[in-house]
């Protein structure tokens, strides 16, 4: 298997060649021609990643080193690729799903003329690109790369219709959002580099030696900042729901299955640092299980298909930052494999009711589709039941590790992150129930034209939905069955094992589960009986609380963007009109004043100018005279 | 023999020169003001050139110390005798132009 990890380098190169290809002649290229290359280079990744994951399989691990991308002095930063188990798990779910969504997006996105057409692939490509330079990177510096072509492909992703002023703010949004997280990045392997010299992932052992408790918890924390920015938590997650402006695919994509959970990959890398860090493993505990529950009570009152299933991704995002926090680093990727199928699904799947509906995404409107869309609606109920965490679909499993880990670490937080689980439960049903049954509340034209989509369209739903039923099994928890968590001992060798400090007996443990998937579906019944003939009305009270989002997006504004705006008035109506341009004003007029005074000495007399030779070495001799001692 | 004569003749000789470029407008005697310039400076040159000669001789009969300033005065002497020549070839000529010597005509040179 070397010979695998011998061409590496290649996995990340066929999306480049797409990028380029669709890139360079989007407008030569017939549409074809542009899903082809588009897809098929997708395609080639992910046989590739899947060679090398075998090889990872067998056991073993390989850093490939091409270039010194850096070396300054005794710092050396080599461009080289770490494959390792947790590498080459991402590399399946970023090129798997990410050849899905492409071969979905051939059919979704038929309706845009060739030229734009290429430009969505060149750029999906692109951040397929950035997203695999992210987690094959062996280094921070690598990794930092990708991280800010992701950032740069969601922007351009966001802003696709850029024509729509709004979607260009969203854009922009998600954009200068990001870049906090991105400084707190930095300064991080600033940090790292300037206390070990280095900022290779495989140095970071050696790093505990080297660094102080005080240093290890500002690098944690700043990368912990990096990572809410990029996996949407609180505070700084307000970006990814606008980022819903962009076509569906890429919602999928990019703001649910691959980038957001960038921020967990950054964390996961670094257990080895995390762990040495109790306050920072609090503080990521705490901001995740707040993140999960706030955004969860968000989701309950949206009425935008998109926008409960982005509250929903950045609740479930927040649970994987609950399960980082507890130590749970394997619970928190196995959360991150089953999300991106079952988010993936749900996304798509919506954009499949967003195609049949011509575009409505507002839920008040829809309304007893499963009839005409028959292979939607049982693949998205799939995706409920698995975001539900029934057993035995993949969300119960994953979701399980996790509420198991926040009940050792303390039996409240299980409490409020139960409580979480079920009211996911209960908005995704909310949101089944009323797209998919009752009756249809849209216009006659709308019910006319509504029809099931394309192939193209529902087998990458069809795979995704079975991916979401069986994706769990590969980390059954040991109580149910005996080295049933293969995904455990599969990541073993890059994560240390969750030791717990007061570990659960296995009936707790088994009461547990029965408890929350008894809740769970008590919920979706609870929801069925609510929302069976579901009838808009005015939301009032705490209901429309919820439904403007808690008004944090109206505090942001009021906090940040307004005095931030003023500031900006007042630096130029005076700082900038005043003081700079007087500043620049006055040299010119001083340089023009000073000029016109010396040009009347050139009189054109000469005995003017001899005079004035005389005075000046008669000043000049003076000075020699008196002044040089 | 005493310095100080020969340093306020040529000081004096060398102030009427200044003040005679300065104040007439006469081109010629501009001219004749800068050759006074000039052997003053000479003057000055062969009086410090026999007070150290002097010196250097009591001590030994056959010196040439300071003996060179006065061969720096014949330099002189030739270029102002150079100058001279090049200057009365611009008063005549500016003469045959407008008809003047008075240098206040010529202030074109700003132009």
């Amino acid at each position: 298997m070397q010979n695998a990890f011998q061409i590496v380098y290649l996995i990340p190169l066929f999306p480049l060649i797409g990028f380029l290809l669709n890139g360079l002649l989007r407008k030569h290229l017939p549409r074809p021609a542009i899903s082809l290359i588009g897809c098929t280079s997708i395609l080639a990744s992910f046989l590739m990643s899947v060679w090398v994951f075998i090889g990872v399989k067998n056991g073993n691990t390989h850093v490939a080193e091409y270039f010194d991308f850096i070396r300054v002095g005794k710092l050396v930063i080599p461009f080289a690729f770490q494959i390792d188990a947790l590498s080459s798990l991402f590399l399946l779910i970023i090129t798997g799903v990410g050849f899905l969504i492409h071969v979905y997006s051939t059919s979704y996105m038929h309706g845009e003329k060739p030229e734009h057409f290429a430009r969505y692939f060149s750029f999906l490509n692109l951040f397929v690109f950035s997203m695999l330079l992210l987690v094959m990177g062996a280094n921070y510096v690598i990794m930092f790369i990708g991280w800010e072509g992701v950032g740069l492909c969601s922007y351009l992703l966001i802003g696709y219709w850029f024509k729509n002023q709004e979607y260009n703010k969203a854009a922009n949004k998600a954009f200068i959002m990001n870049r906090i997280g991105d400084l707190a990045f930095l300064i991080a392997i600033f940090w790292l580099i300037a206390k070990g010299g280095s900022a290779n992932y495989s140095d970071l052992e050696s790093f505990v030696t080297k660094l102080s408790g005080t240093d290890i918890t500002v690098i944690t924390m700043l990368l912990f900042i990096g990572a809410t920015c990029k996996s949407a938590q609180i505070p700084l997650y307000t970006w990814l729901p606008d980022a819903m402006a962009g076509p569906t695919p890429v919602s999928a994509l990019i703001h649910a299955a691959t980038m957001v959970t960038a921020g967990i990959y950054m964390i996961a890398r670094s257990n080895i640092l995390y762990s040495l860090s109790p306050l920072t493993m609090n503080v990521v505990a705490y901001v995740g299980l707040a993140t999960a529950l706030l955004a969860a009570t968000i989701a309950l009152k949206q009425n935008d298909i998109k926008k409960v299933l982005a509250y929903s991704t950045v609740s479930q995002l927040g649970f994987m930052f609950l399960a980082l926090g507890c130590g749970a680093y394997t619970a928190a990727v196995f959360h991150v494999m089953t999300h991106a199928f079952f988010k993936a699904l749900l996304f798509l799947g919506s954009g499949s009711v967003i195609h049949a509906m011509g575009g409505v995404q507002d839920i008040r409107q829809m309304g007893g589709l499963s009839g005409k869309l028959k292979v939607t609606f049982i693949t998205f109920l799939i995706g409920c039941i698995a975001i539900a965490g029934i057993p035995p679909f993949s969300g119960f499993f994953s979701k399980d590790a996790i509420l198991l880990s926040a009940f050792e670490k303390n039996p409240v937080m299980y409490g409020v992150a139960l409580f979480t689980a079920l009211l996911t439960a209960f908005y995704m049903f909310r949101l089944l129930f009323v797209t998919f049954t009752g009756s249809f509340r849209g216009t006659e034209e709308q019910k006319h034209h509504l029809h099931e989509s394309p192939a193209a369209m529902t087998i990458p739903l069809v795979i995704l939905a079975v991916l979401s039923v069986i994706g769990g099994l590969v980390g059954i928890p040991e109580v149910l069955m005996q080295g049933g968590d293969k995904l455990a001992s599969f990541l073993s060798p890059v994560i240390a094992a969750h030791e717990s400090p007061n570990p659960v007996s296995h009936s707790t443990e088994l009461g547990l589960m029965g408890l929350s998937t008894a809740l769970v579906l008590g919920m979706i019944v609870f929801a069925w009986v609510k929302f069976k003939n579901y009838k808009s009305k005015e939301e009032t009270g705490f209901g429309k609380v919820l439904e403007n989002k808690w008004y944090v997006d109206e505090l942001y504004e009021k906090i940040i963007v307004q005095p931030l705006q003023q500031a900006a008035t007042f630096l130029k109506n005076v700082i900038e009109k005043n003081i700079i341009d007087g500043l620049v004003n006055g040299v010119g007029k001083a340089t023009q004043y000073g000029s016109r005074q010396l040009r009347l000495l050139q009189s054109g007399q000469v005995g003017s100018y001899v005079l004035l030779m005389i005075v000046s070495m008669v000043v000049i001799f003076a000075f020699q005279f008196f002044l040089r001692k | 023999m005493l310095i100080n004569y020969y340093i306020f003749l040529s000081l004096a000789l060398f102030c009427i020169g200044i003040v005679g470029v300065l104040t007439r407008r006469n081109a010629i005697i501009i001219f004749m003001c800068i050759e006074l310039m000039l052997n003053a400076v000479n003057l000055l040159l062969v009086a410090f050139s026999k007070m150290h000669h002097l010196t250097a001789a009591a001590a030994d009969p056959n010196a040439i110390a300071g003996t060179d300033a006065q061969i720096f005065v014949f330099f002189i002497m030739v270029v102002a005798a150079a100058e001279v020549s090049v200057g009365l070839a611009i008063i005549v000529m500016m003469y045959r132009n407008v008809h003047s010597t008075d240098v206040n005509f010529l202030n074109r040179l700003k132009h």
